[in-house]
């Protein structure tokens, strides 16, 4: 995609001297704890109810090229989950697995943007997610790359390589199918007007975000705003599709307070472990 | 309009530096996107590798010759391929 | 094995002209017949059939586990069986293309496959009811598949072999998984061991019908071994697919459910009921458990599809032509 912006070559150091401005002080207070976990989950889950979503085309893509192509998408956020929920579960220090956070919590627990959760719609409108999602999570995770806390660096040095191939692939998509026919050229732009609301929960910080970012661990999302508009209205220009001016923003997911189609998705993924509770699979 | 995608053949050339070599073909719309779908589809994505497609149609192959195509082994391979190699038996057995 | 009856267009002997007996002369020296080169056309109309019913094996086949891939159990079970329903995906791919060589588009044998007028494995039409039949899938479906590929990477057809081979390499752990799922299953809790050998119960005889009815009457069978596009009979891959299972259902704790099961001495192998044949035929005309669902699904995919794949086409038009343009 050369015509995007720069957004393949991390800029780790300039975002984690931004990160790490109020994080020369060794991690972690108990209310750090709790915010510290918080994020995680937030980070697992994203990646977890994304993943589980794409998965659901499988099988079922409009080619076969495309369905591997979404199989692997799903595969690298479902390795990305257990790294990020492995991790929530060692901070929160109370035995929890990767697993056990997963398939043992209920809606209200999950941490997830609202955008992720909702369901797929047409092959257009789950690449549409998929960038809007991207954009933001490689953003996110350049700035991870540089965290105060070098496990929290770590997961996101490998998730990066991974996303940037994802952001790369839903963008070149997204401009085709805004360019190519008349129908997908509606399509996308009725996808885009309908999630545009739903992806502004990306940027609205909360306490948790602050005090990650005063702590050096994560940017605040809110400083994401400006470097994912960039992009965003690069990629939209080229698709000749027109970014919604609506600034509403649907809120909850990052604080539990999900849409009705979470409980489905949990119902459905996590039904074994609830059926046959402590058997092993 | 459902033209099918044009049919690519793919060329990667791993990390160890020896020659672009054929490994199978797939159908993608256009160059950048038949690059995109080969490394997801024949190198799961593999880094350090590069990759080559070209259109199907536009491979120019030997043909076999009009005399002796019943009795020669033709060279007209344009699916060039490592040529056939056993798989021991315990493949597929526990 | 995931083409049954695949339907052959041999000559009688006396009809065959100097070149179909030279192309004979060819195969039987073992080399391989590669594309553009001549080959009767019966050897090419059978071959399109069989490696195009394969391919539909293949990504009918993702439905049946496909429909499991959400209710996988743990973060890791579910990478595991998504990434095997997306190697079957790249089976049918790989498989798709060796068929193009031949002559024949992927969207035309795609049509027939939506048409009815090609096939794909019975199998496939049976459901998954428990997650112990992701394991049983995989420990027989695979396993009893594995039985006709492995030979098949020796096949006369230069494509459809290096096919094979990727195949077969790719394929190796999907077995392995299959069984890994029973033995947790065998070993877990008793509502497990239930789901277990209930999977086993269900799963046992269309997994002995998928390698077709007993052939040695067949004079399909006999011209497809002649051409080396089958490699071994009916018969003969079924018998060894039943040697090898039963000792690992033991293995597993499990019962097979046949009451004729018995170690035969003499011929050094087991003896066991044959399949109900009047059903396997019933589900090849499309009365099994799950036909229209499965077949429904794949002309879903490809119709909601549609769209997407012409703006794809339309957009790279676009875009060769403003490139041109800049030029």
């Amino acid at each position: 995609m050369p015509s995007l912006p720069d957004m393949m070559t991390p800029d780790a150091e300039g975002l984690a001297r931004q990160a790490g401005q109020g994080g020369a002080h060794a991690p972690a207070a108990d209310a750090d704890q709790d915010a510290f976990v918080e994020f995680l989950l937030r980070m697992g889950d994203n990646a977890l109810i994304l993943g589980h979503r794409n998965s659901e085309w499988c099988g079922h893509g409009p080619v076969l090229e495309e369905d591997i192509a979404m199989s692997n998408i799903a595969l690298d956020l479902i390795g990305q989950t257990a790294l990020w929920l492995g991790l929530a579960g060692e901070v929160e220090g109370k035995g929890r697995s990767a697993d056990d956070l997963a398939y043992l919590r209920d809606a209200w627990d999950f941490r997830n943007l609202l955008l992720v959760e909702r369901p797929n719609g047409d092959f257009g409108a789950t690449l549409m997610r998929q960038f809007l999602f991207d954009a933001f999570h490689f953003l996110q995770l350049r700035a991870l790359t540089g965290s105060a806390d070098p496990r929290v660096a770590e997961i996101a040095q490998k998730a990066l390589k991974e996303v940037s191939y994802h952001l790369e692939r839903s963008a070149e998509q997204v401009i085709a199918l805004g360019d190519g026919t008349a129908e997908s050229h509606a399509r996308m732009q009725a996808a885009l007007d309908d999630q545009w609301g739903y992806a502004q929960e990306m940027f609205a910080s909360d306490a948790t975000d602050v005090t990650m970012a005063a702590a050096g661990i994560a940017p605040d999302p809110a400083s994401l705003r400006k470097p994912w508009d960039d992009t965003v209205d690069a990629v939209l220009a080229q698709a000749t599709l027109k970014r919604p001016e609506s600034s509403f923003a649907h809120k909850g997911g990052k604080q539990g307070t999900h849409t009705e189609h979470l409980g489905y998705i949990l119902a459905e993924m996590q039904f074994l472990q609830r059926a046959y509770p402590g058997a092993s699979w | 309009m459902s033209s099918e995608w044009p049919l690519w053949e793919v060329f990667i050339r791993g990390q160890h530096g020896l020659n672009h070599r054929h490994v199978g073909s797939l159908h993608a719309p256009d160059a950048d996107m038949a690059i995109k779908h080969a490394r997801d589809v024949y190198t799961r994505r593999n880094e350090g590798v590069s990759i080559w497609v070209v259109k199907s149609v536009d491979i120019a192959a030997s043909s076999p010759s009009e005399k002796g195509p019943l009795f020669e082994p033709s060279n007209d391979k344009v699916y060039r391929h490592p040529t056939f190699y056993d798989i021991p038996d315990e493949v597929g057995h526990m | 094995m995931y083409a049954q009856l695949v339907k052959s267009e041999g000559k009688s002997q006396a009809e065959l002209t100097p070149e179909d007996i030279a192309f004979q002369e060819r195969i039987d020296r073992g080399e391989k017949i590669e594309p553009k080169e001549w080959m009767p056309e019966g050897y090419r109309k059978t071959l399109i059939r069989q490696i195009g019913q394969h391919a539909h094996s293949e990504i009918v086949g993702q439905l049946p586990e496909g429909n499991w891939i959400t209710r996988a159990p743990t973060l890791e079970r579910k990478q595991i069986l998504l990434a095997k329903v997306q190697d079957e995906a790249g089976h049918g791919l790989y498989l798709y293309c060796a068929a193009e060589t031949l002559g024949v588009s992927r969207d035309q044998l795609l049509e027939k496959l939506h048409s009815g007028e090609m096939k794909y494995s019975s199998i496939f039409n049976y459901p998954t009811l428990t997650w112990a039949d992701m394991g049983a899938v995989g420990w027989l479906v695979d396993g009893a598949a594995i039985m006709n590929q492995v030979p098949l990477q020796r096949t006369s057809y230069g494509p459809y072999s290096r096919a094979m081979i990727r195949i077969c390499k790719e394929e190796s752990f999907h077995q392995r998984q299959g069984y890994a799922i029973m033995m947790k299953m065998a070993t877990g809790t008793p509502e497990q061991k239930r789901m277990a050998q209930d999977a086993l119960n269900r799963l046992w005889y269309p997994s002995l019908m998928m390698f077709g009815p007993s052939d040695k009457d067949s004079v399909h069978s006999v011209q497809s071994m002649a051409w080396k596009i089958k490699m071994n009979s009916n018969d003969e891959l079924r018998q060894k697919f039943v040697d090898q299972t039963v000792p690992q259902a033991e293995y597993l704790g499990l019962t097979v459910p046949d009451p004729n099961l018995k170690w035969n001495e003499e011929k050094g192998g087991y003896d066991f009921s044959e399949p109900d044949w009047d059903e396997f035929y019933q589900v090849l005309k499309g009365n099994g458990p799950c036909n229209k669902e499965r077949l429904g699904a794949r002309v879903k995919a490809w119709e909601d599809g549609a769209w997407y794949r012409d703006a794809m086409v339309a957009h790279a038009k676009k875009k060769a032509a403003r490139a041109v343009a800049a030029e």
